[in-house]
């Protein structure tokens, strides 16, 4: 099984995000080359300190004019950020100890930094929001035929018995379905789904209506495996993470991390087609519920409680 | 009931535990009548194999009654009151490597899978209490244990054969059988085996039903020597003997046909440097596994020969000596034991009396002595070569 995330390729072409990369170059050159000159430009003497932390900040806005331009990513845009305070804060305490020379100079420098910053605010803010929508693949092959495999999945009502997420799946007509799922953090989240393809035996595609907790769409293709090993099947499914990158990062924390649900939701369904119900064991007994798998009980008999809580 | 659990590294002790229930709709719960600590339970006792719990219940090679079955299962297929063995790996009997007779590699069976795939690259069959890569499935040294899609799984014994002399088919003796099914024995074929404990022992039995002319035995333990010794074959203890010179003198300069390693990752040498090196690797944990009777099998065997390895590693080792294995068009071959696959053929050899299983077991304890049992099979005490539990 393999899983991937969509690149972050579409930053390659953003025009504000190549521009921030080339000024970072533009700044970065001379600063590293000619320390001493840029320092006095900016009106703040040429002593030692001075020259060794403007190559210091030559050399970062180097790094982050490669990243920006090779490698584009927002975690570059909130590097840059970081790096403007940093600017922003020598540049005050320059203001402050200046001696008197250069002073329109230095706070004509800093005004600019002021603007450089409020645009990295703004790129790495609306840059980061445009790369959360997630796309998942994963597939797995099932050793049963096309149109059986399809007609377990079909039945959506069933979904809940092997995606860890879903709480409850109700058909409510010919085309369209209502979604409970739990999110991190304890929540709830619903949303109506309409089905948008559907070919017996090949494929099923669906996607969320208007008014969505969250907006969602996946589809999920049955192919004939080679050598008659059954069904490959192919899950595509692409959502809107609520809480953008920070919450991404906060659901991994909290070992939810997408790409592995999935697959185990995967190997739940083949575990179902294959043998008829997903197994379990003393040690992981919540069966579906992967996340009650960290931390695990015992490999031992369950306490009436426990078994009690594991069959409900 | 009473259960013998792992409670931390080099430790075991008898609990009270719950008494097992159904969890799945194909499950059985057997009640034990013999079970065995295997060689194996002691990579775990060590704490050489991670995701170990305390509490975890040890185990994986037992035998019982059937006193319930879940609803999913015919009462053609398996009923309360049967005599059953089980085998240690888990198998649905329907994924694809289920199908290909792979039924340690089955799809379907390990709870764990996302963990078990990231040791080893594809995920493994679930074993009973062999740790929670595994599944984390309660082992079978206590009174009861659950067995899971027991339809599939459990075989049963109609004769009246002694538990002795089926207890071993749930794990050793399909696993040496394997050692040497894997060595593809020709007429004429010289194997040697690399360990003379129960699973070496049973890889030389079985060697020699299929055939080879002579079986040679490493080891260091004089009386696991003499064991081997007492059946007709030849033997070499490493601790004062140059193994590969010695080889080379029993087959004429050829080296064995075929070398079966049946001792796995925590394997001793007789040249101490060597040991030392992977020693200190595997504390510092850059090496999971010490493997001289592998490199020693492979630097040994013929040009052209096969090496079978049914010792367990877990993880990565250091210095695979991969040019005598290309250069010399050597086959590796290798598997956690398809027990299901052997298990009816070798009842049937010991029905007809061609393989004695009882040969090998040493010590009969109760269950609440299993700790007892443990220090004398891991510390070699008392000429310890197999212990069977009666719970």
């Amino acid at each position: 099984m393999k899983t991937a995330t969509r690149s972050t390729s579409h930053l390659r072409q953003d025009p504000l995000v190549r521009g921030l990369g080339w000024a970072s170059a533009l700044l970065g050159v001379p600063q590293v080359l000619a320390p001493a000159g840029f320092a006095r430009a900016l009106g703040v003497g040429d002593a030692f300190r001075h020259r060794s932390a403007t190559t210091a900040v030559g050399v970062r806005e180097l790094a982050a004019a490669t990243g920006l331009l090779a490698r584009p990513h927002p975690a570059w845009l909130w590097g840059r950020v970081g790096g403007d305070l940093m600017d922003l804060t020598m540049l005050t305490r320059a203001l402050k100890n200046h001696n008197g020379r250069g002073l329109g100079r230095t706070a004509a420098a800093t005004a600019a930094v002021t603007a450089i910053t409020a645009t990295d605010v703004y790129a790495a803010v609306t840059r980061t929001r445009r790369s959360t929508p997630m796309e998942l693949t994963a597939t797995a092959t099932v050793a049963q035929p096309p149109d059986d495999v399809y007609a377990l999945w079909s039945d959506l009502q069933r979904l809940p018995d092997f995606m860890a997420h879903l709480d409850e799946v109700r058909v409510t007509g010919p085309r369209t379905s209502h979604w409970r799922a739990s999110a991190p953090f304890g929540k709830t989240v619903e949303w109506d789904a309409e089905t948008t393809q559907d070919i017996p035996g090949r494929l099923i595609a669906w996607q969320s209506v208007d008014g969505a907790d969250i907006d969602n769409a996946g589809e999920v293709r049955f192919v004939h495996a080679p050598g008659n090993r059954g069904t490959e099947i192919r899950v595509t499914l692409r959502y809107d993470l609520p809480g953008g990158a920070l919450g991404k990062a906060a659901a991994r924390y909290f070992g939810e991390e997408p790409h592995q649900q999935l697959d185990d939701d995967l190997r739940r369904f083949k575990q179902i087609a294959e043998t008829g119900e997903v197994v379990r064991s003393e040690g992981a007994p919540g069966g579906k519920r992967a996340r009650g798998e960290f931390p695990q009980h015992p490999a031992r008999p369950l306490t009436e409680d426990e078994l009690k809580e594991a069959l409900a | 009931m009473k259960a013998n659990c792992w409670t931390g590294r080099n430790s075991v002790e008898v609990q009270d535990v719950p008494d097992p229930s159904i969890l799945n709709n194909r499950d059985a719960i057997v009640k034990i009548t013999s079970t065995a600590i295997c060689g194996s339970d002691l990579h775990l006792l060590d704490g050489y194999v991670p995701t170990m719990e305390k509490g975890d219940i040890m185990g994986h090679e037992f035998m019982g009654e059937v006193v319930e079955v879940g609803p999913g299962i015919s009462d053609g297929k398996l009923r309360v009151g049967d005599r059953v063995v089980v085998p240690f790996p888990i198998a649905c009997g329907a994924c694809a490597s289920c199908r290909a007779e792979l039924y340690s590699c089955c799809e379907n069976t390990n709870p764990n899978a996302g963990i078990s795939e990231k040791f080893f690259g594809h995920p493994t069959a679930g074993i009973y209490g062999y740790s929670h890569l595994t599944g984390g499935f309660a082992g079978g040294q206590a009174e009861y244990a659950r067995v899971v899609l027991a339809d599939a799984n459990a075989l049963k014994i109609e004769s009246d054969l002694t538990d002795e002399q089926v207890l071993f088919l749930s794990d050793i003796l399909p696993t040496g059988y394997m050692g040497a099914d894997m060595c593809d024995i020709q007429e004429g074929d010289v194997v040697a085996v690399w360990g003379a404990g129960p699973v070496g022992q049973f890889a030389m039995d079985s060697a020699r039903v299929l055939g080879a002319e002579k079986v040679i035995a490493i080891d260091k333990e004089p009386y696991r020597l003499d064991m081997a010794a007492a059946q007709g074959y030849t033997t070499i203890n490493f601790e004062d003997t140059d193994v590969r010179s010695a080889l080379l003198e029993l087959t004429g300069g050829r080296g064995p046909d075929k070398c079966i390693d049946a001792v796995g990752m925590e394997a001793t040498h007789g040249a101490s440097h060597v040991h030392l090196y992977d020693r200190a690797k595997q504390a510092v944990r850059s090496e999971t596994d010490r493997p001289h009777a592998l490199r020693q099998a492979i630097l040994s065997c013929r040009s052209g020969g096969v090496v079978s390895v049914i010792g367990v590693y877990g993880g990565v080792i250091d210095k695979f000596p991969a040019g005598a294995w290309m250069n010399r068009s050597l086959t590796l071959r290798t598997g956690q034991c398809h027990v299901h696959k052997y298990m009816k053929p070798l009842l049937g050899l010991i029905e007809r009396g061609k393989l004695d299983p009882t040969r090998i077991i040493t010590h009969r304890l109760p269950l609440t002595e299993a700790p007892t049992g443990y220090d004398l099979f891991k510390n070699k005490k008392d000429h310890c070569e197999k212990v069977v539990l009666k719970p």
